[in-house]
């Protein structure tokens, strides 16, 4: 059993929700990501998110598109990043590791390099926003033969047929895009999204994790009633953002546990 | 028998659908709706008319006798798309997609512009059709091409200078695929180039083919018989597909693509994938030879033309490389200088500093050849938005 799927029985076996933070590696500093990891994982995360910055991020928003540019300027890329992961797996064997980003920089390693890689450095999952079904086949046969759980996105505009095609391919997780938009926007609509899970859950037996456009511990304990984990991300990105480097640890730690407290009501 | 791209939107291992999984639907619903009005002979009517009476086609070719005397060797011929309404190519492929915005029932368009030639067509055929029209450009080419922001305002549109990466035209790509999934359901991407994922190679081909289906019956008219080379520069890549589609399976035509070799391609600084043999990688919805540095991240791209100031490449022109169907080469930017300035003084031409591209190695190639060989050049725009950069590389201030 996969480290996320080990993950998520034990959280239903606790009757919790999981709570996925997502940073982008590098960012404020190359040197910042791997303690922020473990901080969030502390008080409370279940799974991380590792975004890969990468030059044109077409479906991020003005934060995490700052944030992968100021990471690109301290020369961290996909190798910078197996490279944080091996050395978080130092101290964490348990935590699921999800790497997320576009599929280029993964196209320039090669598929099979790239899967041989985070095999050995410790990656759970892969979730390549620019890679659709329709173009995933031999990439995510790579990381199938690794061991690695392919992560697919599912949007409000994605039609049955297609939530079937990706339950058939999906492994460990899928993350319902909550809002027709880009990473951190703020027109998440609650009631649609408590309309549209149950379509899905027709088709998909894995856990569906919910994010874009989560910004309070409010939105994500109502997003987590009807989910079985909540991902945030720009609003954590932003938090680092908006926080000197002696306050940064302190602030993402509080920041996240009212995420967690939230979750566990 | 050429045939592509096949179903999946793939020119061999070129092209395909790489986008964010909110966008698919709206790709494939364009697909769908492609395929039906493509046969459609009401719509295809309608496009004709609109391109006669609107546009002012067909466009004429011209005999370049003063410049092909000058270099000696073969005659040029030139593809008048100059002569346009809105001055170059791009609104050819513009009114093909506003109409099918309107039969989709979309209201708004969006568009991603470079030179500012594709925004100026699609903000003039948004007020044509009474839409609304927002057009994402490059901050920096907001600068270099300030007439035609302007011209995009006067036509009704909204113009967004993009602050983001490069400051070009990727950059401009990314943020109206943001607008895109933020607005899917009222919006139509008006798509500028053969590129973008599947259906947009195909059917801004499609809608381009109209140069290259009346460049044959004009040849066949004026020499009784079809050019020996053809030459089209190459950014995405749009107006050399449009002229060298329906000429592919004349074998003995050759067809030459023409890059931005920018400052030379050992500088590294040019707009030249093909040329470059750049890496093959994914950029904005498909798969091209993409300029890259090794960790697959987009590099900046240098041209004196905006237009072709681009990364990638439109993937059916990957596809030609490969079969050795098309030959891509680059021209650096003094050659495109030179070529503008010779067609000005020769033959009262002011060209595009894009097509001044695909003119300059025309003239390469020229004194090469036979006097009784025939070059056609797609002259894709007219000259006229290149004033204050061209003006400034000449130390003027105007």
């Amino acid at each position: 059993m996969s480290r996320i799927a080990k993950t998520f029985a034990r959280l239903q076996v606790q009757g919790r929700k999981a709570l996925i933070p997502f940073l982008t590696a590098g960012f404020p500093e190359p040197a910042h990501t791997v303690p922020l990891l473990h901080a969030m994982v502390e008080v409370g995360a279940d799974v991380l998110e590792l975004g890969v910055p990468f030059s044109d991020p077409m479906a991020d928003g003005p934060t995490i598109q700052r944030a992968s540019e100021q990471a690109l300027r301290h020369g961290v890329s996909l190798r910078g990043v197996l490279d944080m992961v091996a050395e978080f797996r130092q101290r964490d064997q348990d935590t699921p590791v999800v790497l997320m980003g576009y599929g280029n920089p993964i196209e320039a390693m090669g598929w099979e390099a790239f899967a041989r890689r985070c095999a050995l450095v410790g990656v759970d999952g892969v979730l390549t926003v620019d890679f659709p079904p329709e173009e995933s086949h031999t990439a995510f046969a790579h990381l199938e033969a690794h061991g690695l759980d392919p992560i697919f996105l599912l949007a409000p505009t994605t039609r049955d047929e297609r939530i079937a095609e990706v339950a058939g391919l999906a492994r460990g997780y899928v993350y319902y895009v909550s809002l027709k938009g880009v990473t951190g926007a703020a027109n998440l609509d609650l009631s649609a999204v408590e309309a549209r899970l149950p379509a899905l859950r027709r088709h998909i037996t894995l856990p569906i994790g919910v994010g874009f456009g989560i910004r309070d511990a409010e939105t994500a304990r109502r997003v987590a009633a009807v989910a079985d984990a909540v991902v945030i991300g720009s609003r954590i990105v932003q938090e680092i953002e908006n926080s000197t480097p002696e306050a940064m640890l302190g602030n993402v730690k509080r920041f996240v546990h009212g995420l967690r407290v939230a979750l566990d009501e | 028998m050429y045939n592509y791209p096949d179903k999946a939107g793939h020119f061999g291992p070129y092209g395909g659908v790489y986008m964010a999984e909110t966008l698919m639907p709206a790709v494939d619903e364009l697909r769908r709706q492609y395929l039906r009005f493509r046969d459609d002979a009401e719509f295809q009517t309608e496009f004709a008319h609109e391109l006669k009476h609107y546009v002012g086609r067909p466009s004429p070719i011209y005999h370049a006798s003063r410049l092909s005397d000058h270099l000696g060797g073969a005659r040029i011929y030139l593809k008048r798309e100059d002569l346009n309404h809105t001055g170059a190519h791009k609104i050819n492929n513009a009114i093909g997609q506003a109409l099918l915005a309107r039969r989709m029932g979309k209201r708004r368009v969006i568009a991603e512009t470079g030179a500012g030639m594709h925004g100026v067509a699609t903000a003039t055929v948004a007020a044509r059709f009474g839409m609304e029209c927002v057009v994402y450009m490059g901050a920096e080419d907001v600068q270099r091409q300030a007439a035609n922001v302007f011209r995009m305002k006067l036509l009704g549109a909204t113009v967004v200078p993009v602050e983001s990466g490069s400051r070009t035209l990727k950059d401009a790509c990314n943020e109206a695929i943001r607008d895109w999934v933020t607005n899917v359901e009222t919006t139509f991407y008006i798509f500028g180039t053969a590129a973008g994922p599947h259906p947009y190679p195909m059917l801004v081909r499609d809608f381009q083919c109209v140069i290259g289906k009346e460049a044959r019956a004009q040849m066949l008219e004026m020499l009784g018989r079809q050019p020996d080379v053809l030459v089209a520069c190459v950014g995405g890549g749009s107006n050399a597909i449009g002229l060298f589609h329906p000429y592919i399976e004349d074998r003995d035509v050759r067809l030459v693509g023409v890059e931005a070799g920018g400052h030379g391609i050992a500088s590294g600084e040019h707009a030249a994938p093909l040329t470059a043999n750049a890496r093959v990688g994914v950029l904005h919805g498909n798969k091209v030879y993409l300029m890259q540095d090794e960790d697959g991240q987009i590099v900046e791209t240098h041209s004196i033309s905006a237009g072709l100031d681009y990364p990638g490449v439109g993937p059916e022109h990957c596809l030609l490389k490969d079969l050795g169907r098309a030959e891509y080469v680059a021209i650096d930017d003094d050659e495109a200088i030179a070529a503008f300035d010779a067609l000005c003084r020769f033959e009262g031409i002011i060209p595009a500093l894009e097509s001044s591209h695909a003119l300059a190695q025309a003239m390469k190639i020229a004194p090469g050849m036979r006097r009784d060989q025939v070059i056609l050049v797609n002259l894709s725009g007219r000259g006229d938005k290149d004033m204050n950069t061209v003006a400034r590389i000449k130390g003027i201030t105007l």
